[in-house]
Formats: structure tokens, sequence, C-alpha cells
């Protein structure tokens, strides 16, 4: 999978080591954080796949996170269905959601898409945010039981990982698929793919039953480590931050979002504690980012160390 | 095997096609002439369903066509390259042609399997008869113009396609590129079978390689045979060929 870049593995295999170990050394508040990094990149890498690799404008990303989210914690607190049950059901209805909502969307273009998905996605929002007698409302739902094994910090940072490690392996395969060129092929150049014989809209409209599946995944990892939901995970401010993340790390790359999600994540916690304007902080960043890194930051390094774009680097063989 | 029957398409209150005919039999090499704004590539956009038509027939080996979606119309063995450089120019030359072939292989929506195994010699042996196979590993982006318009040629030709349908191929050519080009085509209705239907400016390259033409004039069809009838119509003459001769 990883063939042909031996240093990349390598990196990757002392990387993920450092990861496997890292919660005996450090304090459970900074497991915490890695914890949330992981389940923020997750849902960043979710979004990338439509984004980055479908050029489409997904704009309320959020929105399935929250469904999975709230999917999950309706079905513990209000029903007896076992844990597991519950805990496929997020992605699932994260899934159905986003083809609901994406049958509308891939019949507009760009900008319209993007529109209509925010009014839709707010709407489930507007359902958690009033519905009392269901969601609780602003208040959330909390002290959501998961299973011992999984409860302390310690255990569901590795449950975390470990869902997460199998998600980016399969989303890295469905890239590299024929799916996944194809799709590419449509960010690219619609028109053209149609005379090829594409049903773009069909192809679109799968993409992002995939994206939202795995937003659905992050969704239910968010309720196993913080056994709370609330209204401002579907708030459409949110889906903004994670957009952020793909342009921060690069959207043209595979691990571009999580080195978007860490920066984000880190610069809310470490610099949110010393002013709540820690946006002012981002804002910066930002455009910084545009007039000299263009391409984000894993994007400038990909440049620079002579690595392809993994989406320029099939069809190697002969 | 393609016909098309009095189609109109009108773009605001414009009559762009205006009751325009067509045939093309298999084998052949057919050409649409006519001047600027004589409504070629709106022509070309009702056959493969870029454009649906406000009125008329299209008909494709007996069966209608008409607003039929794009994807559709390829599927059915009719495959087009467009009049500006369309490519997808963030992909390798390779995978280019690539998603094409994967396209008529019907293997596009294949999940869980890596691409990079997949339809390497059918897409490398497309390369190579277009004269691109050294440059398959380059940005489809970063290519010459002239090479970009092959490249479409050769995205095309991934689709196997009975009929190809060319929107003016060699616009914007050099003279040395346009030879090439041209040789190539017919090297195509030679070598594949392939009946191609295509749409050009210049005269000489028209007169030489179609074996049947249809000149346009204002939206309408003025007339549809031998390179020898056009050349002798009187309506022709007028229309077009007097002013371009003059």
């Amino acid at each position: 999978m990883f063939k042909g870049n031996k240093k990349t593995l390598l990196v990757s295999a002392i990387l993920f080591i450092c990861l496997l170990v890292a919660p005996s050394f450090l304090p459970r508040f900074y497991t915490y954080i890695i914890a949330s990094i992981y389940v923020t990149a997750l849902l960043a890498m979710s979004l990338n796949l439509v984004v980055g690799y479908g050029g489409l404008y997904q704009f309320h990303h959020c929105a399935f996170y929250g469904v999975s989210a709230y999917t999950l914690a309706l079905l513990i607190t209000k029903s007896h269905v076992p844990f597991w049950v519950a805990f496929g059901a997020g992605p699932i209805a994260a899934a159905l959601t986003g083809y609901l909502i994406g049958w509308f969307c891939v019949r507009l273009s760009k900008l319209y898409f993007g529109m209509l998905q925010i009014s839709l996605g707010s709407l489930i929002w507007a359902i958690a945010f009033r519905w009392y007698s269901l969601t609780g409302g602003d208040d959330g739902i909390h002290g959501i039981s998961v299973p011992d094994f999984i409860s302390s910090t310690k255990s569901s940072y590795y449950f975390i990982l470990v869902v997460l490690t199998i998600s980016l392996v399969l989303m890295y395969i469905i890239i590299k698929s024929p799916f996944g060129t194809t799709l590419q092929a449509t960010r690219d150049n619609p028109e053209r793919c149609e005379a090829v014989g594409i049903n773009v809209r069909k192809h679109q409209l799968i993409a992002l039953v995939i994206s939202t599946f795995f937003a659905g995944v992050a969704g239910v990892l968010y309720v196993i480590l913080e056994q709370s939901v609330f209204p401002d995970l579907l708030f459409w401010v949110f889906s903004l931050e994670i957009f952020i993340m793909c342009l921060l790390g690069g959207w043209f790359t595979f691990a571009g979002p999580i080195i978007g999600a860490a920066m984000m994540v880190s610069l809310r916690t470490f610099v949110g504690v010393y002013t709540e304007y820690w946006t002012l902080v981002l804002g910066v960043i930002l455009i910084l980012l545009i007039f000299f890194l263009p391409e984000g930051i894993m994007g400038f390094f990909l440049d620079k160390f002579g690595a392809k774009a993994p989406n320029e680097d099939h069809g190697g063989t002969r | 095997m393609l016909r098309v029957e009095e189609v109109y398409k009108s773009f605001d209150g414009f009559m762009a096609v205006n009751g325009a005919s067509l045939h093309v039999d298999k084998g052949q090499i057919a050409a649409v002439i006519g001047p600027n704004g004589a409504g070629k590539t709106t022509l070309f956009n009702l056959i493969t369903g870029q454009l649906s038509p406000d009125g008329g027939k299209i008909l494709f080996q007996d069966q209608d066509i008409t607003r039929l979606p794009p994807y559709a119309i390829c599927r059915k063995g009719i495959a087009r390259s467009f009049q500006i450089a369309n490519v997808f120019p963030r992909l390798t030359v390779f995978t280019n042609v690539q998603v094409s072939v994967l396209s008529k292989q019907n293997r596009s929506g294949t999940l869980f399997r890596s691409v990079t195994s997949m339809a390497v010699r059918e897409t490398y042996a497309i390369l190579e008869h277009v004269g691109l196979a050294d440059k398959a590993q380059h940005l489809a982006g970063s290519l010459s113009h002239g090479d970009q318009r092959i490249l479409e040629i050769a995205i095309a030709l991934g689709n196997e396609p009975e009929l190809l349908i060319l929107d003016e191929p060699t616009a914007g050519m050099s003279p040395e590129e346009t030879k090439r080009t041209m040789q190539l085509i017919r090297e195509l209705a030679e070598n594949r079978a392939l009946t191609i239907l295509f749409c050009e400016h210049d005269m000489d390259i028209v007169f030489n390689v179609a074996q049947s033409i249809m000149v346009m004039h204002h939206g309408r069809t003025l007339i549809q045979g031998t390179p020898q009838e056009v050349r002798e119509n009187k309506e022709v003459q007028e229309a077009y060929l007097g002013g371009a001769d003059a």
C-alpha cells in the first residue's frame, strides 16, 4: 500500500509507536487532548474526501458528525439497544442523512451546493437545539454510559486510535481505487467526465455517503471520549472550523487535514486558556498561510522534499 | 449510423441551430463546415447531450438518443473531444486516459481495489498510438496546447467508441501539429474501423480527409454530399466558398 516510499513508512511507524506509548508517559489531560485531536482529525479527513478529492462545496459537514453522535446518545439513553448496535447505528444514520441532503445538493452547482447544505444542515441543528423533550435542547445529553473497558481516558484513547487507524486505511484504499481516481477527475473537469460516460452526480453522491459515514464514525468516537453531546456539535461555525483545518493542512494531500486538526485543537486548548479571542491567532496564521503556503502545510512539505502528492502518483507501474 | 433530423436550439431568442439535419454512415469520415457562428459546436453539443434540443430528433444506430444525459449517450458508443482543450489538468496524462478506459470497463465505481495495476495495458496502447507514451507521467495541465488536444482524442479513444466526434480538432495548432493530427485521424478511421464526425475551419483539410461534407449556414443545413457535390453547389459557393476565395 505504501510501497515505493520506505522513508514515509519508517516515519509513520515511529510516529505510530510514539502514539501507542504516549498515554503511559503523559498526564491524563494531554492524553485527552490527543484523543480529541484524533476525533477531529478523522472528521477533517472525511471532509477532505469530498472537498479536496471531490471538489464539492461541503459547507456543513459537522451536521453529519452531530447526527451520528446524537443517534448514539439517544439510543443509549432512551432505549435498551446494546451499545455496539447503537455504535454502528450512528455512522449509518450519518450516511443516510448524507444521502438525503446530498441527493438535493448534487443537483446544484458549486456555491449553491454549499448554500443549500448550510440551510438543510442548520435545520438539523435547529431540531437538536429546540426539541427539548427529545434532545435536551441546548443542555445536550450528559452521562451517556459506555462499556467499562473504554470508559477511562486511557482506554478510550486506545480504542479511538484503533478505529482511527482502520478508518484512515479504508479511506486511503478508497482514494487509491478506481472510484477515487474518477472522483478526482470529476473534481478537475466534470463536463469531460460526463463525456467519457461517468454519471458525475451519482459519483459525487456516493462520495458524499462515504464521507458522511466517516464523519459519523468520528461522531460516535466523540461520544465515547466525552460521554456527552450538545447542539454546538452541529452548529455551522464548527463546520467552518473543519473546513479551515483542511485548508491549513493542505487539501490536495492525504494527511494534511490531520495536521490542520492538530493545530486547531491545540490552538483552541492552549491559546484559549489565555484569551477567548484565540481565533485572532488563527486569523493571523490563516493570512500568512494564504500568502506563503497556498497549498497548505502538508502540501508545502511534499513539494519541498520531492515526494509526490497522493493524487499525482498513480499509474506508476508498467 | 447517426441521423440528426431537423433539430432546433435557441438561446434567448437567438436561433443557434435552426433545423439542421445530418447523417453519418458507418465507417465514414464526415465533416461539418460553416463560417464562425454557423452553429457547428452547438450542433455537436446537441448530439452528445451537453445541450438538449428544443425540437427535432437524434438517432444513433436506430435508437432515439435525443435528450439523454451526456454520460448515457457516451455509453451508447459516442465519444467526443471539445473545441477548447478539455482535460483533467491535475491528473497525469496516464490517469487522464485511464479514467476513460475504466469508465468503459464499468469499473469507475470499484471501491476497495488499487487502481495502480488496472487498465494499464489498454491505456499505454492508446498513449503509444497517439504518441504521448513518453509523457505518460506528466501532469496533463503542463502539456503544450497541441499535446493537450491530442490527449483529448486519446481520452475519447479510451471509451472505445463506435462514433468519434471531434470539435475542431486542429484549432490553435501549428501547421506541423495539424498535419500530425489529421494523419492520426485518418489512421484511426482505417485501423480501428471508427466512424468519425468532425468540424473544421480549414477548407483544405476538410476536402482532403472527409468523404461526406455537411455545410451549415445560419444554423441551417445548406447541403450534405460528397466533396465534389459540395464544391459544385451554387448556394455553397455564394454563402461560403466564394467569400473565402475572394
